[in-house]
């Protein structure tokens, strides 16, 4: 578990400390915490713990448990308050977060008898890992903390799933028979539910293309021939040319979120969409869906697979690779920060696990880092939350043990940077691939784009020399300002065992592209930037 | 626009109201009216939510309330179904109008339940068109207080709510 102690949780500090099996990180900030905890739910799939303390210590969690919830990770936030006596009378560091944080959890409660707190404990850790994951809190009350009640061991029950029955599948096999031009859509869920395989299965059944969001990166193999990357605002030309031009779109697990389907009313004009969900009120939520299916990707799948029958070299397919490939040849990664993550992926270890932050570096490394297996990229999609990274990446190394590469920007990092003392005090193999380019670059690309040029608050002077910080931290700081610097920095990082921080030197005037504007359909795609 | 009544069975616990009206609040649901009471059973209250939108709406509403932990049960209610409401109004009274406003009452079969020189407080339960109606008879003497509890609602037949499937069962 992650998390810092405090006044209103000493008495779980002290049971901690006496009990001395549970490892526990502090953490610099609870928020940092609350990511961590994220990043170590997201790489293992199992219930991320985060504890902190009363009124400031739960509000600084906020961010991360609205994180959380919007990418459905299963988190459970504990959080002290004040003792019964004291609550309501606006004591010292007491804040209602049972009130705070009802629109951004799963669940939550506020316990204030010892004798239902095993109760409470046992259903926020079944609620946050089944159905739609999602974050859960539990406000104990400092009183009920140092009670005494009677406490009866029980063996955790493990949540089954249920499987989808052949005739809610019927309507979905029929249109997948007809369809031409289908268009598999991976999301998140097919992460949450572990499909892969039966993604991998899909679509090779059905000689289909696949796209995924943002979220759903990693449940299909990027080196398979089938894939055609993101889809979405920042997603691939092929993408988004096949998604108009396809049939049948069946999404997995996702939400068609206003970054994926930019323009609701066009994006499934004249299609079949095939939905499957595990959340009921997604079913045409954004998208009608033609056939919806509420269940578990993974198990859907298992028995829609066997109903479909086998094509072989379907045009749509072959043309598909075609443009994917063509694409690929244009695409000379035109900047700097592009051949980084190249280059990255080429050397990085084995197994390496991907983190980033939010902005422009995000894009470029859903883009330009090819994410082959599940559980092995975190990001935050839904909320956005800058400085997310660092924390998350503190989670997801401490929760495998594997080499990290958290891909940041200056402005994102330097929301959360005090995390690299945690970091370093955990020895944790992390590489911090800093996108440097003294600006607020995504926030600056629509000032390029929508506002004429009118850079407000987002050519940022700072003056921080970002090795001399890392190194004052007890981490090593490298430079990369040309592309001769790029492999030598990153052989060092991937050497080394301890924090790196690789202050990556890019212009400040670098754009994500393609692009396609919010609200726009998917043909008015720009690939190309044109001065104005 | 059209107007929904749904009801829906829900943990007997502190802070479940807290937790549908901000459900409401963050999804912009735009509410008629809503009221809460016991029921048979001690662990569960019962909502009634008179909800204006159109189909759409209705389905997110019912679909995002069903997802919270404390929501058991849900189901529109149908056209059909028994709704009513209890209305108590203040109304102004002296000698001269107090045998109109006794008239008025007798027709809408409104109960009398407390008199005063100044005032006649009146009671009728029946369909929200029906107080709705009885209101507006009373408008002309001065009504001084008004008080409705919002549509309670039932079905017809032997079909309970406790039969209905609960999402966290289907999935």
């Amino acid at each position: 578990m992650f998390g810092y102690p405090g006044g209103t949780v000493l008495d779980i500090y002290d049971a901690l400390y006496r009990d001395g099996t549970i490892e526990h990180v502090i953490t610099s900030h609870e928020q940092g915490a609350a990511h961590a905890a994220d990043g170590w739910a997201r790489v293992t799939g199992k219930t991320g713990v985060v504890i902190a303390t009363s009124g400031p210590g739960a509000t600084n969690l906020v961010t991360g448990i609205a994180t959380a919830y919007m990418d459905s990770v299963p988190l459970v936030a504990i959080t002290g308050n004040v003792g019964a006596s004291l609550l309501g009378r606006d004591s010292f560091q007491e804040v209602d977060i049972f009130g705070i944080t009802l629109p951004i959890t799963k669940h939550n409660y506020i316990v204030k008898d010892a004798s239902e707190l095993a109760g409470v404990v046992r259903e926020a850790f079944r609620i946050a890992n089944s159905g739609r994951r999602g974050p859960v809190l539990i406000d104990i009350l400092k009183n009920v903390q140092s009670a005494e009640a009677e406490y009866e061991p029980q063996k955790p029950v493990p949540v089954r799933r249920k499987s989808v029955p052949a005739r809610a599948l019927e309507g979905a096999a029929a249109a997948l028979a007809k369809a031409e031009r289908p268009v598999i859509m991976a999301g998140g869920g097919a992460i949450a539910s572990e499909a892969s395989k039966e993604v991998l299965a899909l679509a090779e059944k059905l000689d289909a293309p696949v796209v995924s969001t943002l979220m759903g990166l990693g449940a299909f193999p990027a080196s398979h021939p089938l894939f055609m990357g993101m889809v979405g605002m920042h997603g691939t030309a092929t993408a988004a040319r096949l998604c108009m031009e396809s049939d049948c779109i069946v999404a997995l697990g996702a939400r068609f979120s206003d970054r994926v389907a930019l323009n609701r009313e066009k994006f499934a004009q004249g299609k079949t969409v095939i939905h499957i969900d595990i959340d009921e009120a997604e079913i045409d939520k954004n998208i009608n869906a033609t056939h919806a299916v509420l269940g578990d990707v993974k198990e859907a799948l298992s028995t829609l697979i066997p109903m479909l029958k086998e094509r072989k070299a379907r045009p749509f397919a072959e043309e598909a690779k075609k443009l994917r490939a063509e694409e690929r040849a244009k695409d000379n990664a035109p900047e700097l920060g592009h051949r980084v993550l190249i280059e990255a992926a080429k050397h990085a270890p084995k197994d390496v696990i991907v983190v980033t932050d939010v902005g422009q570096h995000q894009m470029w490394t859903a883009q330009y880092f090819p994410i082959e297996k599940p559980r092995t990229l975190c990001t935050s999609g839904g909320l956005g939350t800058m400085g997310y990274g660092l924390g998350a990446a503190i989670g997801a190394a401490k929760a495998t043990g594997k080499h990290v590469i958290l891909v940041t920007g200056d402005g994102c990092f330097n929301m959360n940077l005090n995390e690299l003392s945690t970091a370093v005090t955990e020895e944790l193999p992390i590489t911090i691939l800093l996108m440097n380019n003294r600006a607020l670059g995504m926030v600056r690309q629509w000032q390029k784009l929508f506002y004429g040029n009118r850079f407000s608050q987002t050519n940022v002077r700072k003056k921080t020399d970002y090795v001399k910080f890392a190194e004052s931290f007890g981490a090593t700081g490298l430079v990369v300002e040309k592309d001769e610097d790029i492999v030598p920095a990153l052989t060092t990082a991937f050497a080394t065992k301890t924090p790196v921080l690789i202050d990556c030197r890019i212009s400040n005037d670098e754009n994500v592209l393609p692009m396609i504007r919010p609200g726009a359909t998917y043909d008015t795609i720009i690939t190309k930037w044109e001065e104005k | 626009m059209n107007q929904y009544t749904i009801s829906a069975l829900v943990s007997n616990k502190s802070g479940v109201l807290t937790r549908v009206a901000a459900l409401f609040a963050r999804r912009g649901y735009n509410i008629e009216s809503l009221s809460v009471c016991k029921t048979e059973n001690d662990a569960l209250s019962r909502m009634t939510i008179v909800l204006n939108g159109d189909d759409y709406i209705l389905g997110q509403m019912m679909k995002q309330m069903d997802k919270l932990i404390d929501v058991k049960k849900i189901r529109e209610v149908e056209h059909d179904a028994v709704c009513r409401e209890l209305l108590l109004a203040k109304v102004r009274t002296d000698a001269a109008t107090r045998s109109q406003i006794l008239e008025i009452s007798q027709i809408f079969r409104a109960k009398v339940v407390d008199v005063s020189p100044e005032a006649t407080i009146l009671e009728l339960t029946g369909k929200s068109s029906k107080l709705d109606g009885f209101v507006t008879m009373l408008m002309p003497y001065g009504v001084m207080e008004l008080a409705r509890t919002g549509v309670t609602a039932i079905s017809r037949g032997k079909n309970c709510i406790k039969d209905e499937t609960d999402y966290k069962e289907k999935i």
